[in-house]
């Protein structure tokens, strides 16, 4: 009985590693391996993940890569969160021939797989993470940053509620690099802005689930606006309970300094309309970005794609144009040289349409404020958006000489 | 405005209430295992999986069958009940003779077990779950605003923990149970069922912690990783309190809740150990628990 129940968990063992996304032997066509390093388990898994591999693989069909004679390779491991696991398999991955690292939420992790990517000259486009040190004082010449960054959420999101009048404002913190480097940007900008900071509570992360004492906190120092510098589940669950607690009744507006649209699904539309949020992409924005999401929906059906998991898109994209422009033996020596090719040209692909990439490795493309609709204005799954504003590229992100990049020559 | 050591005071009046109500939670959970552990010496890393198959089952009721939040106070727990009990009988009745340890890593497996199986179906971000249109809406107490929800929360639970504690202590089934973990051959031997009293103690338990899941779905987002938050804390209440110590795990709860309502106020990065801190503290001082017996 022993033996064969040994003999059923050893089959069942070996079908779960064959099972792994294993490089496989290689095809007649031109290699090209390709690495979604992301959260496949825990609080950012929604806003990465899986779906992340989805867009990866349509960016491949849609380009027509096998088409034009390339065989790749997608394969995807899960960084935990956890800075060292992620830099482990990142060296693991490029020791073992993968061309492009992608995806990478978390900021810890983020910087950690630049400092590698760079020491084994391999592309890296992070599209998930928002430190905006990935272009500043971390940037290098084989690391591109996509979708999104701390500058543009602070910039955007924070700008805006102090433009409508919200001067004093209560943070509550995620207590780690993310969460105070938003915190300290949107302070930057609230008091340029001739507003000021009544109070600031930095809570531990990520054992928080209960937030009513800050709220309540928040509620008592009588700020106009409660700005929320934190992300995920976190970020869902303070403002569920902002709303049990009667906050926005109270006539105290919510800043969600980093909300995505699948946070917006998490809460529904009952606790979440009225939000200010920024992305710099929505799937219900255009012809093209509609199709773009139909198409990948086949994939990934249940959840729609956020601005980062877009980003892998687009990244892709311009990274496989890039390749065939140098050639694939240029492009398997070199990440830099990719990650060169892909700053000359402008990019152009349906989620993001026509954007550029600046020499720090800034992916520059317009942000969009959105207010996220009351429940009875939202007339097909997930709309969730209405556009209030549209940020250029210009504006989004920090001037190229203020962020420090040793890469920029002043 | 009166001041209380730099704070107003009815800042300080709320978080004392807020911490009652957080406590609630940690006394719910910690008696349910305190009683899992008294009887059957079973410690339960399940417990805090069952709480969120609590949550999951009242909104799985309200989703698809339409059975709304009061009727699930009742039916979420005799389902998760009844889960609890095919587990017992399947698996954890088998190492009752063993080590403690291996109680522990079994409880332990089948919580990452389902913890990961509702990941692939929920993702981690989970659903949400509305309280009761006759709970919702807010109460001005002068010193804070009430979600009224949240005060039928610590109602509910404060009687939850003092039925409960008046069946083991004061009932002749609660006399029962006691004697069968004392001596389970004797009381076998005047004609009790002491393996089935032994497994319906644990469908008690693990019931308490699905009701205790289904108070918590409006409050907190429904998702897959919330019993495990929960679950550190409410052991080191138990260890505070007095392993298996009913009485002890309730007190212990709600004046947990105070003291990690008072740290957010005074230092809210502290929170998260505040109730270690404490824990180290009853340990080297009182070894047993602050109401436990000396083994």
């Amino acid at each position: 009985m022993n033996v064969n129940r040994r003999a059923v968990l050893g089959t069942a063992l070996a079908a779960t590693v064959s099972g792994l996304p294993v490089r496989r032997a290689r095809a007649a066509g031109k290699p090209l391996t390709i690495g979604v390093c992301s959260d496949f388990s825990g609080t950012y898994s929604d806003v990465g993940g899986e779906t992340s591999v989805a867009c990866v693989r349509q960016a491949l069909e849609d380009w027509g890569a096998a088409a034009k004679g390339y065989d790749v390779t997608v394969i995807k491991g899960d960084h935990q969160n956890k800075a060292d696991v992620g830099a482990g398999l990142a060296r693991q991955w490029f020791d073992s021939g993968v061309d492009l690292l992608i995806d990478v939420p978390n900021s810890a992790v983020a910087l950690a797989i630049a400092g590698v990517a760079r020491e084994k000259d391999k592309a890296y486009i992070n599209t998930n993470a928002a430190t905006s040190a990935l272009t500043g004082p971390n940037c290098n010449e084989d690391t591109i940053h996509w979708s999104y960054d701390t500058y543009m959420l602070s910039h955007s999101t924070g700008g805006a509620m102090v433009a409508a009048g919200g001067k004093s404002w209560f943070f509550i913190t995620a207590n780690y690099a993310f969460g105070q480097l938003l915190r300290d940007q949107t302070t930057a900008v609230v008091k340029a802005a001739g507003g000021t900071v009544v109070g600031d509570v930095a809570y531990p992360f990520p054992q928080t689930t209960d937030f009513s004492s800050f709220l309540v906190q928040a509620q008592s120092s009588g700020a106009q606006v409660l700005g929320l510098a934190n992300a995920g589940k976190d970020t869902v669950n303070s403002i569920k309970q902002a709303h049990q607690f009667g906050i926005t009744q109270s006539g105290m507006k919510i800043a969600g300094l980093l909300i995505y649209l699948n946070d917006v699904h998490g809460m529904g539309l009952e606790i979440a309309q009225g939000l200010v949020l920024t992305e710099s992409f929505y799937w219900n924005m255009n012809d093209r970005t509609r199709a773009f999401t139909k198409r990948v929906l086949t994939k990934s059906p249940t959840n729609y794609p956020s601005m980062a998991q877009a980003g892998c898109y687009s990244g892709v994209t311009h990274f496989m144009k890039a390749v065939d422009a140098i050639g694939l033996d240029a492009a398997n020596k070199s990440g830099a040289a990719i990650v060169a090719q892909m700053k000359k040209m402008p990019t152009d692909d349906d989620a993001y349409g026509q954007c550029s990439i600046r020499e720090d490795g800034r992916f520059m493309c317009p942000s969009y404020l959105f207010q996220v609709k009351k429940p009875g204005q939202s007339s097909i799954p997930w709309d969730y958006y209405e556009l209030l504003h549209t940020t250029p590229a210009e504006q989004t992100f920090a001037p190229l000489a203020t962020e420090g990049c040793p890469l920029v020559k002043s | 405005m009166t001041l209380i050591f730099g704070k107003p005071a009815p800042l300080l009046f709320g978080q004392l209430l807020l911490g009652i109500i957080n406590g609630s939670f940690y006394a719910m959970l910690s008696m349910g295992l305190a009683i899992i552990f008294g009887l059957l010496r079973i410690i339960n890393f399940a417990h805090g999986a069952m709480f969120m198959i609590g949550a999951f089952v009242a909104w799985g009721l309200l989703t698809y069958v339409g059975i709304g939040f009061w009727p699930a106070l009742l039916v979420a727990p005799v389902i998760v009940g009844g889960l609890g009990l095919l587990l017992e009988r399947v698996l954890i009745s088998r190492v009752y003779r063993l080590d403690i340890l291996y109680g522990l890593l079994l409880t332990f497996g089948i919580a990452q077990l389902l913890q990961g199986v509702m990941t692939v179906y929920f993702g981690v971000s989970g659903v949400g779950y509305d309280a009761p249109a006759l709970l919702s809406g807010v109460v001005n107490l002068g010193f804070m605003y009430l979600p009224i929800y949240r005060g039928f929360v610590v109602l509910a639970a404060s009687v939850i923990c003092l039925v409960t504690w008046l069946i083991i202590e004061r009932t002749r089934l609660g006399a029962l149970l006691r004697a069968a973990t004392e001596n389970p051959s004797l009381v076998q031997a005047f004609g009790v069922n002491v393996p089935r009293l032994i497994s319906l103690t644990f469908a008690f338990g693990v019931g308490l912690a699905a009701l205790a899941g289904v108070l918590a779905a409006p409050l907190y987002s429904v998702n897959p990783g919330m019993g495990a938050e929960l679950l550190d804390t409410v052991f080191a209440v138990v260890v505070i309190g007095g392993m298996g110590s009913i009485g002890g795990a309730i007190l212990t709860g709600f004046g947990l809740g105070v003291i990690e309502g008072f740290t957010d106020v005074f230092y809210p990065p502290g929170s998260a150990v505040a109730v270690f801190v404490v824990m180290a503290i009853v340990l080297l001082l009182r070894p047993a628990g602050l109401f436990g017996k000396a083994v």
